[in-house]
């Protein structure tokens, strides 16, 4: 191998080595991804309880799954989630993004705190934040302020609450990321040019930042809104779908139906809802940013 | 901050940003709706992780008297020797196990594809599978677990280490072929030719020279599949059962589930899952985000 050969191989003899190359990933990928993804339409069309056989049973799980009252309210709990976090978080990721993006001397410092909880497992977030809001012994009840120490797992329309904001205290300092960037990227010409033409600060992010951070927020909204989709941990701990089912989500609705009630047909249909649902939204978003497939890199992770 | 190249090529969608003086730079007048939400928002991320910590020193009986705000005065190590008691040490070697051997093959193989996929950019073959990975990022692991779950069993992997560690590689896969192609194309293309005009085979040019170059995206891609991996939660809840076999992050759900009500122990628990991350954020901090930009950027 170290004898340097004068005349190098024929091109095409080099070339047909390249699939070998990415044969392992593939393999792999296909194995556990792709097969799965098809498998799982599969046994949308069967009964199966998790460990005996599997039976074809045609419609039955569809049938089951479209006509239980369960699928719209899972369906519009799931769209619940998305809408309300994406809607707190976009605000308040941009502001945070244009506030990084600028000079200040400590926004470095807050920079490393701010993406510790990227760090943190969703289930030790979870956790820690069961033990916080506990309307007994959390920090709420410890500061004797009736109003931290209310019930907040426990009722419908609070869980709630709280689950879209443990969803933004985790990934708003993502997204703020994203629109740091972002700032960082528009030319500061275009400040000059509106400041000699006396515009103030406001009227400049509005008609200089925002337009200018368009794909930006598209592509942070992609991943928000694809991502919501896949909460999965961070739900079933804080609040395992309940009280009752107000926080019961697709995802989890999947699981309860499957490794909980041992139901993997009924599962297999969410599953496959899931994936639908999912992959429209990436086309919406797409459609709606009007970018190519060139720029299309970052759909849906 | 990642590459330094010479002819490096990025694709840039908007204007090339302006490089000049910070000294000659306008001076900006101040932002105070944007410090004010960043303010408010290092209260909102910091007190959360500045209460667990804290607590985590108290003492049960102690814990309930005392202003939640305030570090005890005479903190305790009980709760941590509590947790440390209840097996950490082989939940934590689980999760070692699961995510070196997740990380190392995943970003081996991800690589040498990467390599093939830029390099053989004219066969129509690589181009598809480029497409299949591009579309991977778009599959939820959600959606794919029960049809894994299947998998598993079938192949008697049910409550081993190995089930854990297969789904992981798969799906760690798109995105780091997504960024270390993108790395591997910035690579002047003169190099790979010269390798060739010397008689190195793509085998030899993959790890001499391509590797070596595209060295601080291999780490970012290895940091954030780790990163992933590790805090994985999922794949541990439905495909192990028996507590040898537990990660960290299902560990702590069932230690939770068995001390729930002594909150400074559970406390203590989330801490030192979190321990070992916070570590490696610390010496892999900019190497993380600047790989969260290069793969997430415009």
């Amino acid at each position: 191998m170290s004898a340097v050969s004068h005349r190098p191989p024929p091109r095409r003899q080099q070339r047909d080595v390249l699939p070998w190359l990415v044969a392992p990933a593939l393999l792999i990928f296909v194995g556990f991804a792709v097969i799965p993804l098809f498998g799982v339409f599969a046994l949308s069309f069967t009964t199966w309880d998790g460990i005996g056989a599997i039976h074809p049973s045609g419609l039955t799980s569809w049938r089951a799954v479209l006509t239980h009252p369960g699928l719209p309210h899972a369906l519009w709990v799931t769209f619940l989630v998305m809408a309300v976090s994406w809607a707190f978080q976009t605000p308040a990721s941009i502001l945070i993004g244009v506030f990084l993006a600028g000079d200040q001397r400590y926004r470095a410092v807050l920079g490393v705190v701010y993406f510790v909880p990227l760090m943190l497992s969703s289930a030790a977030i979870a956790i820690a934040y069961k033990a916080l809001l506990n309307p007994n012994f959390g920090l709420g009840a410890g500061l004797g302020i009736d109003l931290l120490s209310q019930d907040w797992l426990g009722r419908p329309g609070l869980a709630f609450g709280v689950v879209v904001f443990v969803v933004s205290w985790q990934f708003v300092p993502f997204h703020s990321l994203i629109y740091q960037g972002g700032v960082q990227q528009i030319p500061k010409s275009l400040y000059e040019a509106a400041q000699l033409d006396g515009a103030g600060r406001v009227r400049q992010f509005f008609s200089i930042t925002l337009p200018q951070l368009k794909y930006t927020i598209i592509t942070s909204s992609t991943l928000m809104v694809v991502g919501s989709l896949t909460f999965f941990d961070l739900i079933f701990i804080l609040t395992e779908g309940g009280p009752g089912d107000a926080t019961r989500v697709l995802a989890l609705d999947m699981y309860k139906r499957g490794f909980q009630a041992s139901l993997m047909g009924p599962a297999s249909v969410i599953a496959v809802i899931l994936v639908l649902v999912g992959l429209a939204l990436a086309l919406l978003l797409r459609r709606l940013g009007g970018r190519d497939a060139g720029a299309s890199q970052l759909e849906g992770v | 901050m990642t590459t330094t190249l010479p002819g490096q090529r990025r694709p840039q969608k908007s204007a090339p940003r302006e490089r000049r003086p910070v000294s000659s730079r306008p001076r900006r007048r101040r932002n105070w709706f944007g410090g004010l939400a960043g303010w408010l928002w290092l209260v909102v991320v910091a007190v959360p992780l500045y209460w667990s910590f804290i607590t985590s020193f108290k003492e049960q009986s102690n814990y309930y008297a005392s202003n939640p705000l305030v570090p005890s005065g005479d903190p305790t190590l009980d709760n941590y020797r509590l947790v440390i008691e209840s097996d950490f040490l082989s939940y934590f070697l689980n999760s070692v196990v699961v995510t070196v051997g997740a990380v190392v093959p995943a970003v081996v193989v991800s690589f040498m594809a990467a390599y093939a996929i830029v390099r053989g950019w004219r066969m129509r073959f690589l181009r598809a599978v480029n497409g299949l990975f591009l579309m991977g990022l778009a599959i939820p692991l959600q959606a794919t677990v029960i049809p894994i779950y299947l998998i598993i069993i079938k192949m008697h992997l049910y409550d081993n280490l190995l089930a854990l560690i297969l789904p992981s590689i798969a799906f760690a896969i798109p995105l780091s072929v997504l960024v270390l192609a993108n790395f591997i194309r910035d690579v002047p293309k003169e190099l790979f030719d010269s390798m060739r005009v010397d008689g190195a085979t793509e085998w030899t040019t993959l790890w001499r020279l391509a590797a070596p170059l595209t060295r601080p995206a291999i780490v970012t891609v290895s940091i954030f599949n780790a990163l992933t991996i590790w805090n994985g939660f999922l794949l541990p809840l439905i495909l192990t059962q028996s507590p040898e076999r537990r990660t960290l992050p299902l560990a702590l759900w069932t230690f939770q589930g068995q001390y729930g009500v002594n909150v400074p122990a559970v406390l203590a628990a989330v801490v030192l899952t979190t321990l070992p991350v916070l570590i490696l954020y610390v010496f892999g901090r900019r190497q993380l985000l600047s790989g969260l930009t290069a793969g997430f950027s415009r």
